[in-house]
């Protein structure tokens, strides 16, 4: 069965360049455009990976991260968050909030997959 | 219970107490830890003001005079009002200067005199003679009283009872032995007599207790409280009088006005006020208490007064008791014994509280600032040679006392018939009072001299005693009545109780109008005749500015003296024995850091200095200067070399001031740094914030543009209507890209204000007509109606006609881009307003909250439904059309409710003159 991405940006055009992307690589694509709704498709759409902006509406990515790893049942789900904010204070505050990567707006598409299929495999 | 021996035997217990109390307060003194130094007990020994006098005397004057006993307790409260700035300033001078009496204080100030010392005790002994023989009447009439009971007998007239066989001189010399015992066991280089203070602060409890017991006996315990008794007493004519303040005086205001005056003086210069309120002295702040504590109790020891007089007076309607015994014989004749003892020692402790520290300050007066003058003086008596004085220092201190008593005792015999107590003590009030002009003078106005106060003084006292003293000798059958009736050799002129044809007015009234006026007008006049000399002006330097002198400069900066260290040192020996001296050199020693063996045969003018202020501890500053005079050659300073000491110590003063100015001035500065600082700081992060921002915001649209390049790249095989569709997202975000980056330009520009302004007078009809054209492209593609309004003329603004336009078009493609989809319809109306003119645009969008409404003015601040889609735009717009705006000296703002559109306005001003006009083109 193919892995599945949670994808939270509210940036459309950035959805559609990713959702192209990651569908195209065999993975199960899901958009969330706010904290909330993300936190929603967690138990819904139960996702082996969540590629998380940091400024989305109503609960921040790093909240939505910082929930994420104070429930057990999420403990295991990857988290690469994205941001178009890349001061070495925002990276080490997303990355000692429990993401697995902090990637910075923008990246290489090819680098990007790359890195989600490195994180999904070593899981299994 | 009241025989002879009962009434003895508890007096001699009760002073055995008092012994006890004052034995164990030195002791604790002694071991460092004193009782007295505590406001409570400061407060209670300042009670001391409340003799026998007011133990008895008050409900006497009540009797004869209602209300008109106030005064005398109205004075002290009044002045203790003003201690704060008096009083403090006494004590702090008192401190500096070690002095020792009220005689040392005022001769201190007027260059050490040795005569004003001596004048100010004689006339201290010959006031207060009178005062302590009131002590004296009020314990052995009480005693004699106490011993008819249970009859009620008046005590018999004295010239009756033979000298040997009178209470009254046995209670005087009994009252010596007591006070030898009490204040001179030992010598005290600071005078202090803890022991002394602590009883007598007891005894100011003792009878304050014993006065409210008699007189709650007499409210509740004979009548039915206040209410029933006033109402009796008012039911008689005589008594209801009584109770109307300025009738029942004699004089009516100026009476209550001189007697609240003295009363005023009293409570500051009676030598036993003196001796506890400077002398006693442990702390400052124990002023801060006394300040309220000392006035609540003179409103407790007077609450019962009236009552006790009108009881009293309803209880003896005859007359044949005397209304100053009331206190004692209303609870004899109820047959209250225990109440009645009670009371015998309550007007003892009065007694003999007033008694024991009179004498011992007028002893230690007369010892040091009459005595040992006199002695040191005189050289046959080769007192410079004894190797120690202290013995004699002593002596002539018990001699004092015994002769102090006695005085009173002869006083007593003589004219103490001939007056109540209330006028006894008033005679005494009015000679202290000669010390305030001097003392008073002397701590606030430099310019008095030792002339001055000299003059003052025996002006101010020769009329007391002519007014006062004489006709109390005359009453008493010492003198001729004649004198007092017909004047001295018939003049009558010279009455001494009208004076120059000064009538109408109570004795007290008219001896202090006459008395003040001689005494104020010779201090001022006489020290105005000379200016002071260098000793007068170093000391009344010391005294006035003693609050601003910087304290070094206060003492040793004047001496120009030198001597042999160890001649000093013998001297200081011979009158605190030579272990105590010692001490005292080591210790100087010591404070400068010094080895007491490092000090030098040569005393230096600190020294000098150090030895004579410890000296005038013992001795008094008079005393003490003459002794160190004999030791020291001091070049005498000139006046000249005094006046640049002082213009010296003041130029300090001023230098200091300056140095605090500026520092505050380098506080401020310091200050003003700061906040700048902090500013910058604020602005620097505001500019990382902003400059964060747009970075996010330029990399937002790059990211889908690489994104959908690289997509493309890799696969070539896309099909062509997603091909299309991912170009037509990198051109739309390029251009995105392109207009962020123009605004972010043009926003810096706005801000650091070089921007170029074309402006020119315009038409607002012209511009609004264009950009609405310009914009109908949009507006069609996104089926939005547009409706325009615009008046027929409008008067011309001044602006920048491509800014305007700008701040137009971003109004309305956000109208266009908020506006309902389907049914999207936006209003641009032009009105004319008082002094501008006014753009209105209208879309029926979702409205802006009202916490949105300035939001949406700042930079990167958007407002969008996140929930749908996120609105397009670079969040700079409309904080840009602000500024332009109000550049252009308009207003540009929104009104909008949530769900009924938003109508976004903006003014520009229509220049009122044509002058205005030209001032802006340029």
């Amino acid at each position: 069965m193919s892995k599945k991405v949670l994808l939270v940006d509210d940036e459309p055009n950035i959805v559609a360049a990713l959702e192209f992307l990651l569908e195209k690589n065999g993975y199960d694509v899901k958009v969330a455009a706010n904290g909330v709704e993300a936190i929603a498709q967690l138990d819904a759409f139960r996702p082996d990976l969540v590629l998380l902006d940091v400024m989305v509406p109503k609960l921040s990515g790093y909240e939505v991260c910082q929930r994420m790893r104070a429930e057990p049942k999420w403990r295991d789900i990857k988290i690469v968050m994205l941001s178009a904010k890349g001061r070495e204070v925002e990276v080490n505050k997303g990355m000692s909030l429990g993401a697995d990567l902090y990637v910075t707006k923008p990246f290489s598409s090819a680098e990007l997959v790359a890195t989600i299929q490195q994180l999904l495999e070593h899981r299994a | 219970m009241l025989q002879g021996w009962v009434v003895v035997l508890t007096s001699f217990a009760y002073i055995g107490l008092l012994f006890a109390i004052a034995y164990y307060a030195d002791r604790r003194a002694d071991a460092g830890r004193s009782l007295i130094d505590s406001p409570y007990v400061y407060s209670l020994s300042l009670a001391v003001y409340a003799t026998a006098w007011t133990f008895y005397g008050s409900v006497g004057r009540a009797a004869e005079n209602g209300v008109g006993f106030l005064p005398i307790y109205i004075g002290p409260t009044l002045m203790i009002a003003l201690w704060w700035i008096v009083m403090r300033k006494i004590l702090r001078i008192s401190k500096q200067n070690r002095i020792t009496s009220l005689a040392d204080f005022v001769s201190s100030r007027y260059g050490k005199s040795a005569l004003l010392a001596g004048m100010v005790t004689v006339i201290a002994v010959i006031g207060i003679v009178p005062y302590i023989s009131l002590q004296l009447k009020a314990i052995s009439n009480t005693f004699a009283v106490v011993l008819q009971y249970p009859d009620i007998v008046m005590p018999a007239k004295l010239g009756t009872v033979p000298v040997l066989q009178d209470t009254a001189l046995f209670v005087a010399l009994f009252l010596a032995a007591f006070t030898i015992l009490f204040g001179t066991r030992h010598l005290d280089t600071s005078e202090h007599h803890e022991g002394m203070v602590a009883a007598i602060a007891f005894e100011s409890l003792v009878k304050l207790v014993a006065f409210l017991a008699v007189g709650a006996w007499v409210t509740w315990g004979i009548y039915n409280g206040f209410g029933d008794l006033f109402a009796r007493a008012a039911a008689e004519p005589k008594l209801a009088a009584m109770l109307t303040p300025f009738d029942a005086v004699s004089g009516s205001y100026s009476s209550w006005v001189w007697l609240t005056i003295l009363s005023m003086m009293a409570i500051m210069f009676l030598p036993r006020q003196f001796q506890v309120t400077v002398i006693e002295n442990k702390d400052e702040k124990h002023l801060n208490k006394a300040i309220w504590l000392f006035p609540l109790y003179m409103l407790a020891i007077n609450v019962f007064v009236l009552p006790i007089a009108f009881g009293g007076l309803l209880h003896f309607p005859g007359g044949g008791v005397d209304a100053d015994t009331f206190v004692l014989t209303l609870p004899m004749v109820e047959k209250q014994e225990l109440l009645a003892l009670i009371v015998f020692i309550g007007g003892l402790s009065a007694a003999t509280g007033m008694v024991i520290v009179e004498t011992i300050a007028l002893s230690t007066m007369v010892c040091n600032d009459l005595v040992m003058p006199v002695l040191l003086r005189m050289r046959a008596l080769r007192l410079n040679e004894r190797p120690d004085l202290s013995g004699l220092l002593l002596g002539i201190r018990r001699g004092a006392i015994v002769a102090v008593l006695l005085l009173g005792y002869l006083y007593f015999r003589v004219a103490g018939e001939a007056y109540a107590l209330v006028a006894i003590g008033l005679i005494s009030f009015a000679a202290v009072a000669q010390f305030a002009p001097a003392a008073l003078g002397g701590i606030f106005w430099k310019g008095g001299t030792r002339l001055g106060a000299l003059a003052g003084l025996a002006a101010g006292f020769t009329v007391w005693f002519y007014t006062l003293l004489l006709p109390a000798f005359a009453r008493s059958g010492w003198l001729p009545i004649g004198f007092l009736e017909e004047g001295p050799w018939g003049i009558a002129l010279l009455r001494p109780l009208e004076l120059f044809g000064l009538g109408g007015l109570d004795q007290i009234t008219h001896a202090m109008i006459w008395s003040m006026a001689a005494n104020i007008g010779a201090y001022v006049g006489v020290s105005l005749l000379r200016a002071p000399g260098p000793e007068e002006l170093r000391q009344a330097s010391m005294f006035v500015d003693v609050f601003t002198r910087p304290a070094p400069v206060g003492g040793a900066g004047f001496w120009r003296g030198k001597a042999p260290a160890a001649e000093l040192q013998n001297l200081l020996a011979r009158f605190v024995g030579a272990g105590a001296a010692q001490e005292e050199f080591a210790e100087y020693a010591r404070t400068r850091g010094l080895e007491p063996s490092a000090l030098g045969p040569e005393a230096d003018a600190d020294l000098v200095y150090f030895a004579e202020t410890h000296l005038a501890g013992v001795i008094g500053a008079a005393s003490a200067h003459i002794m160190v005079a004999s030791v020291v050659k001091e070049e005498a300073l000139t006046l000249d070399e005094v006046r640049a000491i002082l213009d010296e110590a003041s130029q300090v003063v001023v230098y200091s001031r300056q140095l605090e100015q500026k520092s505050r001035e380098l506080e401020a500065a310091t200050a003003e740094l700061r906040r700048a600082n902090e500013r910058l700081q604020e602005l620097d992060r505001m500019k990382d914030d902003f400059i964060s921002t747009v970075t996010h915001e330029l990399r937002t649209p790059l990211t889908s543009i690489r994104a959908f390049s690289e997509i493309l790249r890799d696969d070539p095989k896309l099909a062509l209507p997603q091909r299309t569709k991912f170009l037509d997202i990198i051109a739309k975000e390029t251009e995105r890209l392109t207009r962020l980056i123009n605004q972010v330009l043009d926003l810096a520009k706005l801000e650091s204000g070089a921007a170029e302004w074309h402006t020119k007078s315009v038409d607002m009809r012209e511009i609004v007509a264009e950009t609405v054209t310009g914009m109908s492209e949009v507006f069609r593609e996104r089926a939005v109606r547009l409706e325009l309004r615009m008046p027929g003329i409008v008067p011309p603004v001044h602006a920048d006609p491509d800014r305007v336009k700008q701040v137009l078009l971003n109004l309305l493609s956000n109208a266009a881009k908020f506006c309902q989809a389907d049914r999207g319809r936006v209003e641009v109306s032009l009105l004319e307003e008082r002094d501008a003119v006014r753009v209105d645009v209208k879309d029926n969008g979702p409205g802006i909250s009202l916490a949105d409404q300035e939001i949406i003015f700042e930079k990167f601040r958007q407002v969008g439904n996140a929930l749908t889609d996120k609105p397009q735009g670079t969040g700079l717009g409309l904080h840009i059309c602000r500024q332009i705006v109000e550049r252009l000296g308009g207003r540009l703002w929104v009104e909008s409710r949530v769900g009924e559109g938003a109508c976004f306005s903006f003014t520009l001003p229509v220049p009122r003159h044509r002058h205005t006009l030209s001032a802006r083109t340029a």
